[in-house]
């Protein structure tokens, strides 16, 4: 029956083999390289966003300073906020799922190793665009790009379409990377590794990959109605025309509350890691935690209007979600006194990475403290749009979910790097963290209900708020000695530190149980879990305690098929990349040219690599 | 359906799955749940602005339910002829595949015909005299700005409204970003379908051993078509329809 004259194009560009060099990463489709591209790439651009901050704080060391201008503080605030969340904080935990969750799952790769190369160049691609509008002048409207700040009449500038386009490319690359992670937990655990027995930072991935897969396209299609009300005179948020900009910031919070818990719930998982291995116990309570987890994703999507207790939704709506906020307070609290719990009692080691998990306990429970004054809508109206809110958001995020981070860089340092850090320098560094961010933000909270208005470029002199500014500004230069120790500390050690043993926290998962680093293959013969904490256990039962480490021998691995290097999804991201900027400059040569283009290239990538087989027979 | 097919070829991995299932399968499932997300934000959007518009026309104006309950019906029956198409594959009947699969790919581009015409004839719409004493007649709902449109018709003898565009209200709007985006939805679903189609004269490339191919580009269609009917009856039929008191 294959007869019909219709020809079918038989060219094959032959695929990557065993590339090396730079060009081996740009092909690689191993989940710990893209790990490492994401950690280092999102490193770099929280550092930006450091810089971003640095500058703002400068301007408000003290009253009527002129460093930047309005317009450029704008742009600073707006910028700072969007790359901490979207290039920063959601990257890095990407990092941590892309070398994680295989090696704790025990699987030698993510389901989807082409897509997952898909994810990271494709987040390259919207991060470079959205930092790169600087050029030009970058967006200015605020994180949350309130209506109608952001529509074309008031803002005709390209900043905003470039925040626009390039938050799309980002959805799509951490749309792809949650569908990943969703199918991997599911699917590709090992024999024995049932539910009750998946690592807590696995547990957390997978519910926060659920709450990407969910609430990213709410704004998708907020983005998308705001691009047809920019590019083509559409009505959506246009007043003038009935449109309203509160249906704006529903849709914004609709996403807005859960991506809270995309930020944070990755960071519970790290220190819900880490807490355990240095108390030389097990996690307390580890299915109430796992519970606690999975309910707070779930509220989360109950509480979104309490961004807008001051729109004047009405006493019914306030006090709805006062209570629904009120409650999400409880599993929060629940995970806390796991936490400690855990620690009560044990063996503790108070190594880089423990210091950062317990600076994280006290930091976050500071923030879950003012946030529960928040919650109260007649109390919200006095801090809404003051710099209380500053306050408690960095308290969440830079002392909850940075601090998580920064533990899990230390924790995982010797696993990834094959090497050891110097501990003394990562105590230094915590130490400047812990101080550093107390004097930075802290002082936000006197200025805050003290009234004064956060986004602001400047403030008159007399007001009260001077010293505490000038004390916040302090601060910023402890943080940025911090960050320098440990830039110095992990960049020198990674190069020639001392070599790291396979486990050297005598962990309890299996990514402890193989070599550091990993072999490409991660595992030599996928293990058969048989208990929660399975590499503890093994250690426990095995007689002389020596145990051997399964990966790494470099022998009998001939008969492990790993998927083949692929230039495809590079060449994919690259035609969505091309596209965004071709939208933006719509009018360049002819309209909408580069943007055809870029769809051409997306296209010939999907089609290429739908036809590409997962393995070329050798 | 089958849960786990044994993909003897090299486009799948068969190896050790947790739970048996396909991993494509699943990441398919996973897409279509995000999807839902992605009509809810536009249906809801739609509903918010339900009569907010502050000129017309309005749906009452524009739609016409017999025409659309065709394209409706045309589009559900693409999706048995997509069932027929799977069908023939896993019975081996390439040539019973290929003709289903035609026709699901004809079904659905006159499903996108019928909504060309549908939107060019909304942005050219009307109101002449004879439609508005039929108006009066058919749906008994004649308000103020059907009295004004009809009173400024009988005294010019002209057409008085230039069309509904996606500028022209909140109606416009969502309207044409909703059904719009779902004809873009079904656009995808024929370029997909076709591609299977002319890959099925590759040889070794659509066979019964790899119909989870066909399968997938099946799920988005049936996913598809919910979505038309969830946009039929909220959108068009309670738009001409209104429950009462709303």
């Amino acid at each position: 029956m294959s007869s019909l004259p219709i020809p079918i194009p038989n060219i094959r560009i032959p695929r990557p083999v065993h590339p090396t060099g730079i060009w081996s990463w740009f092909t690689t489709i191993d989940h710990k390289r893209i790990g490492i591209l994401y950690g280092i790439t999102a490193f770099f651009l929280f550092l930006s966003g450091g810089v971003e901050a640095t500058l703002m704080r400068l301007q408000l060391a003290g009253p009527e300073l002129g460093i930047v201008s309005a317009a450029i503080y704008n742009q600073l605030f707006t910028m700072h906020g969007t790359t901490m969340i979207f290039l920063a904080i959601m990257p890095l935990s990407a990092a941590f799922f892309n070398y994680l969750i295989p090696l704790q799952i025990g699987a030698r790769d993510v389901a989807f190793p082409r897509l997952n190369a898909f994810s990271y160049w494709t987040f390259l691609g919207g991060a470079l665009m959205l930092k790169l509008s600087w050029i030009g002048g970058a967006t200015d409207a605020g994180w949350f790009g309130y209506a109608p700040l952001t529509s074309i009449d008031q803002n005709p500038g390209k900043g905003i379409d470039f925040w626009i386009i390039s938050l799309q490319i980002l959805g799509i690359a951490s749309l792809a990377s949650a569908f990943n992670f969703i199918v991997t937990i599911i699917n590709l655990r090992a024999p024995g590794m049932t539910w009750m027995r998946l690592p807590l930072f696995t547990w957390m991935t997978f519910i926060t990959a659920i709450l990407l897969v969910l609430a990213f396209p709410v704004i998708t299609v907020a983005l998308i109605e705001l691009t047809f009300d920019r590019y083509f005179g559409f009505n959506f948020f246009n007043v003038a025309n009935g449109g309203s900009v509160v249906l704006w910031q529903h849709l914004f919070w609709v996403f807005g509350h859960p991506e809270v818990y995309i930020l944070i719930l990755p960071a519970m998982g790290i220190v819900s890691e880490v807490l355990p291995v240095f108390s030389k116990k097990p996690l307390f309570g580890y299915a109430t935690v796992v519970l606690a987890g999975a309910i707070i994703a779930f509220m989360g999507w109950m509480v979104w209007s309490h961004h807008m207790f001051t729109v004047g939704l009405g006493p019914v709506a306030n006090t709805v979600f006062t209570i629904t906020t009120m409650l999400i307070a409880v599993p929060t609290g629940i995970k806390m006194f796991n936490w400690i719990g855990t620690i009560w009692g044990g063996s503790i080691k108070l190594n880089t990475p423990m210091l950062f998990s317990l600076g994280f306990i006290a930091m976050f429970l500071i923030g879950g403290l003012s946030g529960v004054m928040h919650a109260v809508s007649a109390h919200d109206a006095q801090q809404q749009d003051t710099y209380f809110v500053p306050a408690h958001i960095h308290y969440v995020l830079f002392g909850g979910a940075i601090m998580a981070i920064l533990s899990g860089i230390y924790y995982w340092f010797p696993k990834y790097s094959g090497k050891m850090y110097s501990e003394k320098e990562g105590k230094i560094h915590f130490w400047l963290m812990m101080i550093g961010q107390n004097v930075t933000f802290f002082p936000m909270h006197f200025v805050g209900l003290d009234g004064m208005p956060r986004r602001i470029y400047t403030y008159a002199e007399g007001m009260g708020w001077d010293l505490w500014n000038a004390v916040a500004t302090a601060g910023v230069f402890i943080l940025i000695a911090g960050f320098l120790v440990m830039i110095n500390n992990l960049g020198r050690h990674w190069r020639n530190g001392p070599t790291a043993p396979s486990d050297p926290w005598d962990g309890r998962t299996l990514e402890w149980s193989i070599s550091s680093p990993p072999p490409e293959h991660n595992f030599d013969e996928i293990p058969v879990v048989t208990a929660l904490d399975d590499w503890w256990v093994t250690k426990q039962d095995s007689q002389n305690r020596a145990v051997p480490v399964s990966g790494g021998s470099g022998e009998e691995t001939h008969d492990i098929h790993m998927p083949q290097a692929s230039y495809w999804p590079f060449v994919v991201a690259l035609g969505l990349f091309v596209g965004a900027y071709g939208v933006v400059f719509n009018d360049l040569i002819f309209p909408y040219l580069i943007a055809g283009i870029g769809l051409i290239i997306t296209f010939i990538g999907v089609y290429s690599w739908s036809l590409e087989p997962v393995n070329d027979p050798e | 359906m089958a849960t786990e097919v044994n993909n003897d070829t090299n486009h799948d991995d068969h190896e050790y799955t947790t739970t048996g299932l396909n991993h494509r399968k699943m990441l398919m499932w996973a897409f279509l749940g995000s999807d839902c997300m992605f009509f809810g934000a536009l249906i809801a959007t739609y509903l918010v602005y339900q009569g907010k518009s502050l000129v017309g026309p309005y749906p009452v104006d524009v739609f016409d339910i017999p025409v659309t309950s065709v394209s409706t019906f045309v589009l559900l029956m693409s999706s048995m002829s997509m069932v027929l198409a799977y069908a023939a594959l896993t019975q081996n009947k390439i040539s019973g595949f290929r003709i289903w699969m035609a026709s699901t790919a004809i079904m659905g581009a006159t499903f996108i015909g019928f909504q060309v015409y549908e939107f060019s004839s909304f942005s050219t719409f009307h109101v002449d005299i004879e439609s508005c004493n039929e108006k009066i007649v058919k749906h008994g709902i004649f308000d103020e700005y059907e009295e004004e449109l009809c009173a400024n018709a009988k005294e010019d003898h002209v057409e008085t409204h230039d069309g509904l565009q996606p500028q022209t209200n909140l109606f416009g709007t969502t309207f044409y970003t909703l059904t719009g985006f779902h004809g873009a939805h079904v656009t995808l679903g024929i370029i997909w379908i076709l591609s299977l189609l002319f890959l099925s004269y590759k040889k070794g490339m659509i066979t019964p051993e790899r119909h989870l191919d066909v399968d997938l580009a099946a799920l988005y269609w049936h996913f598809v078509d919910v979505v038309w009917i969830v946009i039929f009856t909220v959108i068009y039929l309670f738009g001409v329809f209104p429950f009462p008191g709303s």
